[in-house]
């Protein structure tokens, strides 16, 4: 662990100056009734005016309670501050008094959080809540008009890219869409000038696409302001074109401090190779197993939901016109961002979602048509596997009980055998024996995720759809998921459909790429030929949007914009 | 083939309600009220036989007494052992408040995850259903009833188990709608399981929590239903009493004989206490999410 932060290589105009915000030997435990957990433990950086400070962790490793910390916003208890210094401009913000912390809020040190959804007040329009900081400043002084404060905010609003800046500010938040509101977000810190923005996970609840743009943004205006930034993260490819600075963190503890260069190109610790191994990159090592007969057939598939949210009734094409073929043996990739209907597209195939019109004919057999109880042993020969492997188990089964159902629904094991069944299975899927007996809330995400894994392959189904199945995890358990997904395709002999929006885990796994936008299959390729060279300029923008984990050519990119 | 793994000796399944049980030994309060209630039930069954004087026998000398030797709760105005009454109260009572609360339970649950599952026109006609129910004058259905079969405990019984069914068939819908977009039911669907099976097996388990408090909630206020229309001659009939009437009596002359209405609210009062105790510890013991520990 170094407690000393290297200058970074790249000149910067400030580094003579001392550092904005200085964080020494910071130390927060929270006592709880299974006793004391070490949340943060000894984390010591700085970060200097103008300048990117990364923090990069798996969930757990504390960074956003580091930042939290920093503003007073963890509740205590159970959290507390056990010892060090975070010194913003000469104050220590760890012992300042309360008023004083109102003050640094919002004022000096700003915010940006995760879900843009969720962040904003759904009753007010953004208009006011942009002008809330000025007109009721803590500081009685610097309090604003009302006129004053609002052509702030429009100047503001178009600064952060939002059209039609004046119209807009009357809107309220659900009108509009994820982008466009952590852009909002975005507007709503920048409003007092702060010098620090914090920025906790600011872009993974967005698509790829944009992403990228709010990446380009949050650079942009931290230049032309000057502003330093604090950008946690858990993704690696996220930072490397916007950090200068990168603290990676492990289970509280720093695990290394540097300037992005040398963490990218040549760090000396372990954890940080394991997360830079664990990002997906590059083409498949498998062996493409496809072969010439096909399993799926979809011709002209129509799914369309009737929307009652409006005033009128109006119809949502989530799928149109799909027509594709899924081979026996490949792993297929559907991409596409948010609301794109890939998710539709792969239950309408499963018979999960109603189908409107066309064709679904699995193994020569036409699904389509079918009633409930006429499906149930097709059920058996395919299956599913879920985004959320916290909702996709129910939370008042074992493990047992989970991985039993389908075996003795289907018939495939009897009381006697059910046991061995069952651990074969978890064997299987890399789960401990002795963990039979427990709920899935006493398991990790990645864990929780083998389970779901395991229930899909119980029946040994001839296709899966697996649905965004490693999103909602950590890169090193993404990784580990997505070998034992190629491990267990091959050994029981599977034919894949792997849907998901982040395109480098669909290269790593799928042999063949369909894109889809607003409901429709736009193009297709084996997944190479597809990167190469991709025809349609909407593939071109979201090939293109995919952040590496390459600061040099990240920052070409930036400037390049 | 199988692993040296120690654990798997030692680690022996337990089902849902034993690991209930274990959880539940360790909530003091929710012991408290358990043995409660089973000590009150045990009286209840064995009064014909403990109970120190005839429930409708009576000592004309010794007129509204307040607590003695001889009577230890006292008399009531025509003299008769207000234990007695109570104990032989809390027959009636008790049996009123389990079986028309397991009545309006069953069927409850039942229909309201029914309707919570299906949706669309079947669940929009199950609750309409509810709701004309709801607006139907109890009174009038209950004298209906009583006009039609006659007056007899059992139907007292079904009449309030059918009011008090509505509710619960609400709550029970309104967590259903809710649990069926949930992806553990989708992926329930996709094994092929039938649609009974994933109400039983994956959804009434999930609604667990608000039905048991609900329940505890619903017992004691069907005690006071059963006052209610014994009170208006619908119900209970003097000489049997009930924990209702004998409050509703003592409510009456609370000020010349305080006891009468003290000793059968307290007796009440520890009934509803029990049940919330146990209906709190329940909800904490069936749900897995709470440590064993």
């Amino acid at each position: 662990m170094m407690l000393s932060i290297p200058e970074p290589q790249r000149t910067n105009e400030f580094n003579n100056m001392t550092s904005l915000l200085d964080v020494k030997n910071l130390k927060v435990h929270f006592h709880t009734r299974n006793g004391r957990v070490k949340a943060v433990d000894d984390v010591s950086f700085s970060v200097n005016a103008g300048e990117t400070l990364a923090i990069v962790g798996e969930s757990g490793s504390g960074k956003s309670v580091t930042c939290y910390s920093l503003l007073d916003l963890l509740p205590k208890p159970p959290a507390k501050i056990e010892g060090g210094t975070a010194m913003f401009d000469g104050e220590d913000l760890l012992t300042c008094s309360s008023e004083r912390m109102r003050h640094f809020r919002g004022n000096d040190i700003a915010m940006i959080f995760q879900d843009p959804m969720t962040s904003l007040n759904p009753n007010l329009t953004i208009g006011e809540q942009l002008i809330e900081p000025l007109i009721y400043h803590p500081d009685k002084a610097r309090r604003q008009s009302r006129n004053i404060a609002k052509c702030r905010a429009i100047e503001l609003l178009k600064e952060v890219g939002i059209l039609d800046a004046e119209r807009r500010f009357k809107s309220y938040p659900h009108e509009f869409s994820g982008g466009m509101r952590q852009r909002v977000m975005i507007a709503m810190a920048l409003i007092n000038e702060p010098r620090l923005l914090i920025c906790d996970e600011p872009t993974t609840a967005l698509d790829v696409t944009i992403q990228a743009q709010i990446l380009e943004l949050i650079k942009k205006l931290q230049k032309s302001r000057n502003v330093a930034v604090i950008f946690i993260s858990h993704d690696l490819g996220v930072v490397a074109g916007i950090a200068d600075k990168i603290l990676v963190m492990c289970n509280g503890l720093a695990m290394e401090t540097g300037n992005a260069d040398k963490i990218f190109y040549n760090t000396e610790d372990d954890y940080t190779k394991r997360l830079l191994n664990a990002i997906p990159e590059g083409a498949k090592t498998m062996v493409n197993r496809a072969q010439d007969k096909s399993l799926v057939e979809v011709s002209n598939l129509r799914t369309w939901f009737k929307d009652y949210s409006g005033s009128k009734v109006s119809i949502v094409k989530a799928v149109e016109n799909a027509s594709l073929t899924i081979k026996r043996g490949e792993i297929l990739g559907l991409v596409g961002e948010s609301g794109s209907g890939k998710s539709t597209l792969g239950r309408s195939i499963l018979q999960l979602a109603p189908t409107t019109e066309g064709t679904v004919t699995f193994d020569g057999t036409q699904l389509t048509g079918m009633s409930n109880s006429q499906m149930v042993p097709w059920r058996r020969r395919m299956q599913m596997i879920f985004q959320d492997p916290y909702a996709s188990l129910n939370p008042r089964m074992t493990v047992f009980e989970t991985l039993a159902e389908p075996l003795l629904y289907h018939g495939l094991a009897n009381k006697n055998n059910i046991t061995e069944q069952v651990q074969s299975l978890m064997d299987d899927v890399g789960l401990a024996r002795a963990q039979m007996r427990k709920y899935p809330h006493e398991f990790s995400g990645g864990q929780r995720q083998r389970i779901a894994i395991g229930r899909a392959i119980a029946t040994k189904p001839e296709l899966i759809i697996a649905d965004e199945p490693v999103s909602a995890l950590d890169v090193t358990i993404q990784a580990q998921i997505l070998d034992l997904i190629l491990d267990l395709v091959e050994r029981h002999n599977l034919t894949m459909m792997f849907i998901s929006h982040d395109l480098s885990v669909v290269r790593y796994i799928s042999d063949r790429v369909l894109v889809m936008h607003h409901g429709i299959l736009i193009e297709q390729g084996d997944t190479e030929s597809l990167w190469a060279n991709p025809k349609e300029p909407y593939t071109q923008n979201l090939l293109a949007a995919i952040p590496l984990a390459d600061p040099v050519s990240e920052r070409a990119r930036m400037t390049r914009i | 083939m199988i692993p040296n793994d120690t654990h798997i000796q030692s680690d022996k399944g337990t089902s849902l309600w034993e690991d209930a049980w274990i959880k539940l030994r360790k909530n003091r309060l929710a012991l408290i009220g358990l043995s409660l209630l089973i000590f009150l039930c045990i009286m209840s069954l064995l009064t014909p036989w403990i109970a120190p004087y005839g429930y409708e026998e009576q000592d004309l000398l010794m007129g509204a007494t307040p607590p003695s030797a001889q009577h230890w709760l006292g008399t009531d105005i025509f003299g008769r052992d207000m234990l007695t009454r109570i104990m032989w109260g809390g027959r009636v009572s008790l049996m009123v408040g389990f079986i028309a609360t397991a009545v309006a339970l069953a069927i409850g649950v039942i229909y309201g995850a029914v309707a919570g599952y299906v949706g669309g026109r079947v669940d929009a006609a199950m609750m309409r259903l509810v709701d004309i129910l709801y607006a139907l004058p109890f009174m009038i259905f209950i004298i209906l009833l009583m006009v039609v079969f006659g007056r007899n405990l059992l139907l007292l019984f079904f009449a309030i188990g059918a009011v008090e069914w509505l509710t619960m068939a609400r709550i029970v819908r309104g967590q259903v709608m809710s649990l069926r977009k949930q992806e553990f039911v989708e992926a329930a669907h996709s094994l092929g399981l039938s649609q009974w099976i994933i109400i039983r097996r994956h959804i009434i388990p999930n609604t667990l929590g608000p039905v048991i408090v609900y329940t505890t909630l619903t017992i004691p206020s069907v005690m006071l239903l059963e006052a209610f229309l014994s009170f208006l001659g619908l119900g209970i009939q003097p000489p049997q009493s009930s924990w209702g009437l004998l409050i509703n009596y003592g409510v009456e002359t609370m000020e010349e004989y305080p006891w009468l209405l003290i000793f059968p609210g307290i007796a009440l009062s520890l009934t509803l206490f029990a049940l919330n105790f146990l209906g709190d510890g329940l909800r904490d013991a069936l749900d897995p999410r709470t440590s064993k520990d």
